[in-house]
């Protein structure tokens, strides 16, 4: 305890929120910012970043005549050394004191006497040197320095002004400094860094070349480098307007939208497998066309959000809407065995608030989780009710195997002609039926008779499915273990079945080629034997339609296919397990399991938890029966049927005559052939709305414990409040709120992250939190003007990027004069462009391209590049064969490789791709060993090479040195230094008189890969071209954007 | 801005002659470069709060949760009620994982227990081998973790939280550490299976989660390429491989007299040490020069991707400075046939967990390494059919090395081996202690992810556990 009751005026309250008529309606709060980012390198060791500051700090220590500015200058120094036990979540800790509040700092505990350090006992206490009393505490190791505590001795002098947390100030376009009538956004722009730069007397660096912004704005805008071609073309291009038709050709390109769909993937952690435990597939490749194709189409930012958020809420849904949804259900997900579904719901829950708030709000939740937020105002309560809005998703805890229900079809452009087609061939059967029913009619009263006779006599047929051999052409799946009556009990015939157990178990058949058609007195049958020594826990029996969530079960609950604690098609309880000892037929009703007239069912399961069970014949019966309403009418002489009734009737009797029949059968083939399609048709998960779960604040998180308050949707308190009435707020509330132009978060979120795209860091350089811990913006006034902008234009992301990329500071060197190495390395005040690795799918992407190898398809299942051997050996339910793509699938672009969260493809993870298994919104850059293992060794970029040797060969001219110049200008794009081209040189007379003499070796060299190997070449020199090829991919220069 | 190196690159390298000639000499000249790397090594100071006891970290992760009750955990109780109910005392309201909404029986040990070496140290006959180590080894009869399932608990035990994308205590000791080798990666992770359910194993298990990647464990294989990519590719020899990195430092060195970006040095160190990465894991992986007394002990055939083989290769990492290793066996997962599956999975793993621990001790590197054997959990005291279920309340494992007391358990489970009653050792405790072995004081070892401080034992207490290390 560091305030002393006695020494404080304690107001004796608790503290509440000051309020000095906060705009946003509610109480100004005070959170921290994270430290100046004046290149502070987050890699560091925490405990060395106290020095760093130091040291950095001086050359930009506050002169005395400089204005402090709290957000700036102090939030920092508080967050990091306060507020964890004074912050947001003091009432929590020893004691009440928040020094976030000027109200509870001045007022209500008098630390802070404004204007006198003198009285102030915060200042005493920083300043103390008696163990006991010095703050922050000597055991949290964290201690202020010299140049900490003069600043906050200053602060407290001039009168401990505070200001609200910046990005939870309500957005209000500023002025642009200097210029009142700014020309363009981009002139606004540049206004707002050359104001700052004058300010601190900082000289920008000059334009970069044409090369350099070629290659820049082809990366940026598309992921993938100019042609050589497209680089003449604009370096010779004299118009004034040059550079702002190859901004617009770059983002019309469809490339545009690849490329931002590798970030949004991230943000969004989308992946082609489930992620916990076996880590299964999952499809949902139709989400991730549906963002490629958004960005490509310019799709409105709030549009984007409300789509994805609650696609499937908005008013007729269309199907890319539906797909859209698919975003609330891209967490990850388990089928572990022993998984309790409740935890897991609490786990996806937590998880996709964590995911929302980043996405959307730049905010990190997580914390709330369990106890409300040390450095920002989100509670717990905060957390939960937010994550409410998500409780109306239809999602279970554990899943069954290989299925993430609810999914929907997202048949393919070809696909959708095919349903087309077969529309137009029914729309012809049909035309027939009229003149077909008019021939049938005098027949009418004779089928009267008959029918009402065969009613009478209410047979029933029997179909035996399975007896001593399954005997309608099924694929047998499961242990089939057929006994004779020496080796125990049999019902019918020779032989029965016997299976054995310790826990669930079962065998089955599918995909009969005589399959049952379901009609109104279908029931199915089973001949069983149970052990009386040694009975289960439960018996089962499963039907396939398509689905095989048809069961029926007896006994215990202990089966845990389909197991709900409600009854449902997919698990009805039909009571007490049979005698033991004797046969038994069980027999369910198919419209008892759910299966409807009409249905056709294929498949069948005998299933048992332990002990031991004989099973026998089985199959399904019919009873001739007709359609209730139409025995009603057919008991009615013809004169008293009402027209209802006749109709009914003669419509029934029409479908039983031949000719109809034959129509219907094809029709019904038709039928059938569009379910196939449909049923191929790629599937993606999808968000379906079902009345919403309860919602309880989990305390400490503890999802066992249910002594928590039940939260309704809201969001979070400080940022106000939905106005939705009585009704339950739902997603599209939510959406819409994000979508509300005044919200203070969600365009400087995603302005900020624009930028950073562009210039490799944002103006708030922690693009993942914008909250009292991240960074303070290098230019506050610039992303509030931005965001503004973006809101204003429609939230146009083309627009946004277009302005920030015509924009003289985008256009910069990204080479640091001295001084600016010296004065700003962490190039705070953008007189410089950043530069920074590509992306891992770029650098993939841009290897394929130079080679000539890669294929460019917009959207499509996901890709397997070749990956090592043995790399899932991991992974198992089930065990996995990876198979690289032998055809064209091989050479399309990183976007679409096949993601595999606990086993990322080696090439992207060494290239810092992350697992996406929680959202990134900025990747780690590294440059490490393997990486260059990556780049000389994966087969990937070897055949690259030895593709691109070829082209050089067949298009570099006839010298070496055209070769090498016409090589390097594809991969560089400029031309090689007199050095580099001797170098080269000498590299590829070495190799070519090596290969010369292993010509063996050379054929193995340019055999890499799938691609055909170039016979009309002479091999050494191909190999002696390749290993020149090599060298050019492996370049920094290569890999880095500048 | 030119350092004095690129100045002299820049004017040797535009004579054009004595290009190659320096670049030749980094690479040829081993001990050039490792000068150069050893001083940026200790560049990067190292965290040490206090005086370390080991250098380095071996952690046999016996995955799938051996059962304690068949191992280390003597519970004579257990055969006395074998069949009957459990106590609901016990079980009320705990969590549970296959067993939900099952009558739960106790199943009494299905192996014998001895008294081993001259410590008397109970185990379970599964284990014939590690009766010659008994005396090195410490048992803590008392751990407990808060996961249930095994991706979770993998998870929680290698990153203490079950929340994806944190770092891997290797990662971790990695980041705070370094290593002392520059040829391999400072983080090694094998796998082997056999004797049980295959329960898959996520590469989260030891990725470097938000610190940098360099960080993250490299996983070896025992077929094909034992580090991805760092065979050449076909046709290409060493010579051809050296041209061309060296071509490609050259050019780089070149360019980057125009751009002038720090980065470049990186990357051509970067190539360097690929380079001798293709050399330095053959060279480790190639078992000829052990001796055949090395090989018998350790009972592998070289190659085979045997447990025992990963044993013995983790010593070559551990004597080639490899800071963490992590070897897997996933085979522990025994839900039915617990006496059979614990016999046939122990005896994969017992022979050669004993002569690593042999083989340390002799070349007197034990005192300074820390071996770790365990699981991610425990398994039931009750039966479920003919095995047992995921247990977390209570299970065992063993730490050997680091000056440890040999021949000692500590803590203990209740009478049927349910909850860790004396001295519970939650596995925050257990990373607490381990940093704590390696000169770290956890609570002071930190990363700033999203504004916050992170750490491996993350933000409820961890204590470590001093008793144990005396």
């Amino acid at each position: 305890m560091w305030w002393t009751q006695n020494r404080l005026n304690r107001s004796g309250t608790r503290t509440e929120f000051a309020n000095n008529g906060a705009p946003l309606g509610q109480a100004v709060i005070f959170y921290p910012v994270h430290k100046r980012a004046f290149g502070l390198i987050s890699i560091q060791p925490v405990f060395r970043l106290s020095c760093l500051f130091v040291a950095l700090s001086v050359g930009h220590a506050l002169g005395a005549e400089q204005a402090l500015r709290f957000n700036r200058d102090i939030r920092p120094i508080l967050s990091d050394k306060c507020f964890a036990c004074h912050g947001p979540a003091a009432s929590d800790g020893d004691t009440d004191l928040r020094l976030d509040s000027r109200e509870s700092a001045v007022e209500d505990w008098g630390a802070i006497v404004p204007g006198s350090p003198e009285e102030s006992e915060l200042v005493r206490r920083i300043d103390s040197t008696d163990a006991d009393e010095v703050m922050p505490p000597t055991d949290a190791h964290n201690p202020l320095d010299d140049e900490q505590r003069a600043l906050l001795r200053r602060w407290v002098k001039e009168g401990a002004n505070y200001e609200p947390h910046w990005a939870y100030k309500p957005l209000v376009r500023p002025a642009v400094p200097g210029n009142s009538k700014p020309k363009s956004v981009a002139e606004a722009i540049d206004s707002f860094i050359e104001a700052q730069m004058r300010a601190d007397g900082i000289e920008p660096v000059s334009e970069a070349d044409r090369i350099t912004l070629i290659r820049r704005l082809s990366f940026d805008l598309t992921g993938m480098p100019p042609t050589a071609a497209e680089v003449d073309s604009f370096v010779h291009d004299r118009s004034p307007d040059a550079y702002e038709k190859l901004v617009d050709r770059l983002l019309e390109s469809p490339r545009f939208g690849e490329r931002m769909a590798i970030y949004w993937l991230d943000l969004v952690r989308y992946a082609d497998t489930v992620g916990y435990h076996g880590d299964q597939n999952v499809s949902q490749t139709p989400y991730r066309d549906y963002v490629i194709n958004s960005f490509n189409a310019n799709t409105p930012y709030s549009q984007f959000i409300r789509e994805q958020l609650a696609g499937d809420l908005l008013p007729n849904a269309s199907l890319d809407q539906q797909v859209a949804s698919g975003y609330n259900r891209l967490n990850q997900t388990t089928e572990e065995g022993g998984a309790q579904p409740k935890e897991y719901l609490a786990i996806y829950f937590a998880d996709r608030v964590r995911n929302v708030s980043q996405v959307f709000m730049g905010a990190t939740m997580g914390c709330a989780q369990c106890h409300d937020h040390k450095y920002d105002p989100y509670t717990l309560r905060d957390f939960y009710s937010l994550g409410a809005f998500f409780a109306d998703l239809k999602e279970q805890g554990k899943y069954e195997a290989r299925s993430r229900p609810p999914q929907i079809p997202v048949p393919t452009e070809a696909e959708l002609e095919q349903l087309a087609e077969i529309d137009r061939e029914i729309a012809v059967f049909e035309s027939r039926r009229a003149p077909l029913e008019e021939q049938a009619l005098p027949g009418q009263s004779a089928w009267e008779t008959i029918a009402r006779a065969r009613l009478r006599e209410a047979r029933e047929t029997a179909t035996v499915w399975v007896d001593d051999q399954e005997l309608i052409g099924a694929k047998l799946e499961g242990e089939w273990h057929y006994i004779t009556d020496d080796e125990g009990p049999v019902h019918s015939q020779r032989l029965s079945r016997v299976q054995r157990s310790a826990g669930q178990m079962q065998h089955f058949f599918d995909d009969a080629t005589s399959r049952a058609v379901v009609s109104r007195g279908t029931r199915f049958f089973a001949w069983v034997y149970l052990d009386p020594e040694d009975p289960p826990a439960a018996i089962m029996l499963q039907f396939n339609d398509g689905s095989w969530n048809h069961r029926a079960v007896w006994g215990s609950d202990a089966i845990s296919y389909g197991r709900r604690s409600e009854n449902w098609a997919g698990y009805q309880r039909l009571g007490d397990l049979p005698e033991k000892g004797q046969w038994v037929r069980l027999q369910v009703d198919a419209e008892r399991v759910g299966l409807e007239p009409g249905d056709s069912v294929k498949g069948m399961a005998f299933t048992q938890f332990g002990g031991q069970v004989y099973w026998d014949q089985a199959g399904w019966s019919d009873i001739f029966t007709l359609p209730a309403h139409v025995e009603q009418a057919l008991s009615l002489d013809p004169s008293e049927r009402t027209t209802e009734q006749a109709n009914r009737l003669r419509k029934h009797y029409l479908s039983q005559t031949a000719p109809i029949k034959e129509l219907d059968n094809n029709i019904a083939r038709l039928q059938a052939q569009r379910n196939d399609i449909e049923h191929s048709a790629t599937t993606t998960v999808v968000s379906e709305a079902v009345s919403p779960r309860t919602i309880r604040i989990l305390p400490r998180g503890n999802w066992m414990d249910d002594s928590g308050e039940i939260v309704e949707p809201a969001i979070p308190e400080f940022l106000g409040e939905l106005q939705t009435g009585p009704r339950r707020a739902n997603r599209l509330d939510f959406a819409n709120w994000l979508c509300e132009p005044d919200n203070v978060l969600t365009s400087r979120t995603m302005a900020n992250r624009l930028w950073y795209l562009m210039f490799g860091r944002g103006i708030c350089s922690s693009v993942d939190d914008l909250g009292g811990q991240g960074t303070y913006p290098s230019h506050p006034d610039l992303l509030d003007w931005l965001a503004v902008e973006f809101v204003q234009s429609g939230w146009d992301v083309k627009h946004l990027l277009r302005s920030i990329v015509t924009t003289n500071a985008y256009r910069r060197s990204s080479r640091a004069s001295e001084h600016l190495q010296l004065s700003d390395p962490g190039n705070h005040w953008l007189a410089r462009q950043g530069r920074f690795p590509l992306p891992a799918e770029m650098v993939r992407d841009n290897a394929l391209a130079v080679s000539g190898l890669l294929v460019e398809q917009v959207g499509g299942s996901s890709v397997e590049p070749y990956q090592p051997a043995g790399y899932y050996a991991q992974l198992n339910f089930p065990k996995r064969t990876y198979v690289a793509d032998p055809g064209d699938d091989q050479y399309r672009r990183g976007v679409y490789v096949h993601w595999q969260r606990t086993f990322l493809h080696p090439m992207l993870k060494a290239f810092d791709a992350p697992s996406r298994e929680e959202c990134t919104a900025a990747r780690a850059r590294s440059n490490t060993p393997l990486q260059a293992l990556t780049l000389l060794n994966d087969p990937t970029f070897v055949e690259a090479a030895r593709v691109f040797a070829a082209r050089i060969m067949r298009e570099g001219g006839n010298s070496t040195d055209d070769r090498i110049v016409w090589a390097y200008r594809n991969v560089i794009s400029r031309e090689p230094e007199e050095p580099i081209v001797d170098r080269l040189q000498d590299l590829h007379d070495a190799h070519l008189a090596h290969y010369r003499e292993h010509v063996e070796q050379a054929k193995e060299l340019v055999s890499t890969g799938n691609a055909p190997v170039a016979t009309e070449l002479e091999i050494s020199e191909l190999a002696a071209w390749t290993s020149v090829a090599r060298a050019l991919l492996n370049l920094n220069e290569t890999i880095v954007r500048y | 801005m030119l350092n004095h190196q690129e100045h002299i690159a820049r004017r040797t390298f535009l004579r054009r002659t004595g290009l190659g000639s320096i670049a030749l000499a980094s690479l040829l000249e081993p001990g050039l470069v490792r000068a150069a790397d050893s001083r940026s090594e200790s560049d990067r100071s190292s965290v040490r709060h206090h005086p370390p006891r080991i250098k380095r970290v071996i952690h046999l992760c016996m995955a799938g949760g051996p059962s304690h009750l068949e191992t280390f955990d003597h519970k004579p109780m257990l055969a006395k009620f074998d069949g009957q109910p459990m106590p609901a005392s016990l079980t009320e309201g705990q969590p549970i994982a296959q067993l939900q909404g099952q009558e739960l029986k106790v199943m009494g040990p299905q192996h014998p227990f001895v008294r081993r070496g001259r410590s008397g140290l109970q185990m379970s006959t599964i284990f014939p081998n590690m009766a010659e180590i008994a005396d090195e080894i410490c048992v803590v009869k008392s751990m407990y973790t808060g996961q249930i399932n095994h991706d979770p608990a993998h998870t929680f035990f290698n990153t203490g939280t079950a929340i994806s994308g944190r770092p891997s205590m290797g990662s971790w000791v990695l980041y705070g550490l370094g290593a002392e080798t520059q040829d391999l990666p400072g983080f090694i992770v094998l796998t082997s299976e056999g004797g049980g359910q295959s329960q898959p194993i996520s590469s989260r298990q030891w990725h470097s989660g938000f610190l940098p990647s360099r960080f993250q464990g490299v996983q070896m294989q025992s077929t094909g390429s034992p580090v991805h990519y760092v065979n050449n590719p076909a046709g290409v020899g060493r010579e051809q491989q050296r041209d061309i990195v060296q071509a490609v430092n050259d050019i780089n060195r070149v360019r980057n007299l125009e751009l002038d970006d720090t980065e470049v040095a990186t990357r051509i160190k970067g190539y360097e040490m690929a380079f001798q990465m293709q050399a330095s894991i053959p060279e480790l992986t190639d078992l000829s020069g052990e001796p055949k007394h090395i090989i018998d002990m350790y009972g592998c055939r070289p190659g085979d991707g045997t447990f025992a083989s990963n044993c013995l290769l983790a010593r070559r990492l551990a004597e080639r400075g490899v800071r963490f290793i992590q070897l897997y066996h996933r085979g522990w997962d025994h839900h039915s046939g617990m006496k059979k599956g614990a016999a046939v999975t122990g005896k994969l793993v017992d022979q050669g967990t004993t002569a690593l621990v042999k083989d340390l001790r002799q070349r007197g590197m034990l005192d300074d390494t820390l071996v770790v054997w365990g699981g991610e959990f425990g398994r039931t005291p009750m039966a479920q059919g003919s095995g047992r279920d995921h247990h977390i309340k209570g299970f065992s494992l063993w730490l050997a090395g680091g000056g440890l007391p040999g021949g000692t358990a500590y803590g203990a489970t209740d009478d049927f081996g349910y909850n860790a009653v004396e001295d519970p050792v939650h596995v925050r405790d257990f990373h607490a202690t381990m940093l704590h072995m390696l000169g770290i004081d956890h609570s002071r070892f930190t990363y700033k992810f999203q504004g916050l401080d992170f750490r491996l034992t993350g933000v409820e207490e961890a204590h470590v556990v001093h008793r144990l290390l005396t």
